[in-house]
């Protein structure tokens, strides 16, 4: 499976090599489980496992949630107190869902920009790297959905406006508003369909999962350094890497343990701390919240949504471009989902020919500012539209896109990286090997 | 220690039906409770008191549709006597589908809901009303000081002032240091459209005066005393398993530390060799 050389499944008993012969699985497992890692991987190579757990996590709470659960809007409400005071466990069970997604939306996120700076998405895995980005959407739908279910006030009027972005296509979005909601508003229909559909998306998720992982188990991890394994012995590639088990499913689990020690403790003693109190209120089709905000995970991107107003001149052109087919709303819909596009495209916007932003000194500078530029965009996003914020959003879903679409292809121009080096056992080496105290790098010349 | 802090409430916290497009600085005060912190725990006597006040002044107006009457009994909350719980139950009266008639309550009835349309129900108040995310959207006073629901329910109570000067007289609704989304009167508003005074005006008339039920254990029963009783009751018929959910927490950190510093070391131990052991060059 990999291109890696490495050792294969010899079935060693008569039994299993009769299950074998007839269905390879204790090899395809042996294969998975045993596939040769660099062995330089550092703490940010953690989250897979993470959002891999947290999947199953949702899936088992949210198949017993579901049990008691009912969708119907005059009742949706009422059930999910059901399950917070009657349920047995149910208040955890909820907790732990609710809270989940948001560990789902924190594992993501560090997985992503993880790989935008080590250049994971770089050739030759833009087949994992576009997967990847697929399963973010699908996370994104699957939550949205979930958080209509409580049937409380966000979750009402949060859907009115989502569903409302849709609308603002031109000439077919009223057609297609409808179509989503199976009426002409948020009601019953709505209800059913994304109950049925955040059932639905889960069992997607799991099977682009294994898609995901077949992908870069045939390219081999990437690394910190960004340098290939060798590949062309066996024994070479071993000093470089290390089987899967034992060696990093026990750093993953550790990891693991730490990440949901704090998850714990936020469902134990603070689990409505990052929801919204509104949807406490039972939804009112009449009395629609002043402020209509997305959950966290959502705020950078609707930050980008809301920063196109009218009067940027970037829409007045537009608009004039396209004979006022293109107004603001519609705009603010194509920023919001090319703020996404343009992380699928970083494989080919992105010039440079080293992989790793270790080596990349300026490179390194900018994605930083990116990482800020995304936290002010999630905390402007939850802000009204209001005074000096609009302004913020604007600069910074501006950085976004210039991010991706100036100073990538750019940077691999203008700069001169650093110095690599040679091997993956050379920087193992370097920060283990107790002869040099971990402070020798051993490098050679740029390409 | 009591300190109130000044915050601009979004005015979505309001009645239904009501929206409002400036922001309201509102007077909350940041009161301590005995639940708060991560071992904190209901005080039983108080939730009794609280029940008190509930059952002799809220309930007039407002309901508990989704705590049942049996919930008085559970560990953790009120704790009240099974046969108490009963007798409680019984003063009320409910609507059975089956029987098609009025019949008493029993302890697996739930509270009434809200006798009066435009008093809404209580049950989830604690938690619908802790939208308390300043300074400046970062959700710090929530995380830090406790500042949520209970606060808030526990400051309006108290928040009944005299209206300030510029109000008329017969604007419609009593004026509350606390509240955001209610009326605002014109007057009250300069020409950059800034409100001169915190609050706004609420339908609610002055629920607690001070004195309104004498308490079996002869706690003192003044407004903020009463104020404070009623809101842990809210919170605990908000959150009737806080208790159990902090002990999961508790539990689940606990057991997954010990988990961690396992792993910790046998991880350490697999690399060992592999990071300082012999090497072939």
């Amino acid at each position: 499976m990999s291109g890696i050389p490495h050792d294969h499944y010899e079935p060693k008993t008569g039994g299993e090599r009769w299950l074998n012969n007839r269905l390879p699985v204790l090899g395809l497992l042996y294969d998975t489980l045993m596939i040769p890692t660099p062995k330089n991987l550092n703490w940010m190579w953690i989250w897979g496992i993470v959002l891999t757990f947290t999947l199953a996590l949702q899936i088992v709470t949210g198949i017993v949630l579901v049990m008691h659960y009912t969708p119907h809007v005059d009742m949706a409400f009422a059930s999910v107190e059901h399950i917070m005071r009657n349920v047995n466990g149910g208040f955890m069970l909820r907790y732990i869902h609710a809270n989940g997604a948001s560990l789902f939306f924190v594992a993501v996120y560090a997985h992503i920009f993880r790989s935008l700076y080590y250049g994971n998405y770089k050739s030759p895995r833009e087949v994992t790297w576009i997967i990847g980005i697929l399963m973010y959407l699908l996370m994104m739908g699957t939550a949205f959905m979930g958080y209509v279910l409580p049937w409380g006030q966000m979750s009402f009027h949060g859907t009115a406006v989502i569903t409302g972005l849709f609308g603002a296509i031109p000439f077919v979005g009223e057609s297609i508003q409808t179509w989503l909601l199976g009426a002409s508003a948020v009601g019953q229909p709505a209800l059913n369909r994304f109950f049925s559909l955040h059932y639905l998306m889960p069992f997607i998720l799991a099977g682009l999962t294994i898609v995901h992982i077949w992908a870069f188990h045939s390219t081999g991890n990437n690394n910190p350094t960004g340098v290939e394994v060798r590949r062309t012995s066996k024994e070479e590639a071993k000093r470089d890497t290390l089987p899967f088990w034992p060696y990093f499913v026990m750093k993953d689990l550790f990891a693991l343990a730490i990440v949901l020690m704090i998850f714990f403790a936020i469902v134990g003693f603070m689990p409505n701390y990052l929801g919204h109190p509104d949807n406490y209120i039972e939804a009112n089709p009449l009395a629609t919240p002043a402020h209509i905000v997305p959950e966290w995970y959502f705020l950078p991107f609707y930050a980008i949504l809301r920063a196109f107003t009218a009067d940027v001149w970037v829409v007045m052109f537009a608009n004039w471009v396209t004979f006022g087919i293109v107004d603001a709303k519609f705009f603010g819909v194509l920023a919001m989902f090319g703020a996404i596009a343009v992380i699928a495209l970083a494989p080919w916007l992105d010039t440079s020919s080293v992989r790793s932003g270790r080596y990349r000194p300026m490179f390194k500078w900018w994605f930083a500012l990116l990482v800020v530029d995304f936290f002010v965009l999630m905390w402007v996003g939850a802000m009204p539209a209001e005074g000096i914020y609009p302004y913020i959003s604007l600069i910074g879903a501006a950085y976004w896109f210039g991010y991706f679409l100036v100073v990538l292809p750019l940077l691999g121009v203008i700069e001169k990286p650093l110095p690599i080096p040679a091997t993956i056992e050379d920087d193992f080496n370097a920060h283990y090997d107790p002869k040099t105290g971990g402070t020798h790098t051993a490098v050679k010349p740029a390409e | 220690m009591l300190r109130t802090v000044t915050l601009a409430a979004i005015a979505a916290m309001g009645l239904a039906g009501t929206a409002m497009a400036a922001e309201t600085e509102t007077h909350i005060t940041d009161y301590d409770f005995p639940y708060e912190g991560p071992f904190g725990a209901f005080d039983q006597m108080q939730l009794q008191r609280g029940l008190q006040v509930y059952t002799e002044v809220c309930a007039a107006c407002h309901g508990l549709q989704y705590v049942a009457y049996r919930t008085l009994h559970d560990e953790g909350g009120p704790g009240l006597p099974e046969d108490q719980v009963r007798a409680y139950a019984a003063q009320f009266e409910t609507f059975d589908e089956e029987l098609d008639d009025f019949r008493p309550a029993t302890p697996a009835d739930n509270f009434a809901k809200s006798a009066m349309p435009e008093a809404p129900d209580l049950s989830l108040m604690a938690k619908s009303r802790a939208g308390f995310s300043g300074p400046y959207g970062s959700g710090l006073n929530q995380l830090f000081k406790g500042m949520g629901g209970p606060e808030y329910i526990a400051s309006l109570l108290t928040g009944y002032e005299e209206a300030p000067a510029c109000a008329p007289e017969d604007f419609p609704g009593y004026y509350n240091v606390a509240f955001a989304a209610g009326g605002y009167p014109e007057e009250c508003i300069d020409e950059e459209g800034h409100h001169v005074a915190p609050g706004s005006w609420i339908a609610m008339p002055p629920p607690l005066l001070g004195d309104d039920v004498v308490y079996e254990d002869g706690h003192e029963a003044s407004v903020v005393e009463e104020s404070k009783d009623v809101t842990a009751f809210l919170m605990w018929a908000a959150e009737p398993k806080m208790m159990a959910r902090k002990q999961a927490g508790f539990t689940g950190v606990l057991f997954l530390g010990l988990l961690a510093v396992l792993l910790y070391f046998t991880n350490k131990r697999i690399w060992y060799r592999a990071k300082y052991g012999p090497r072939d060059e």
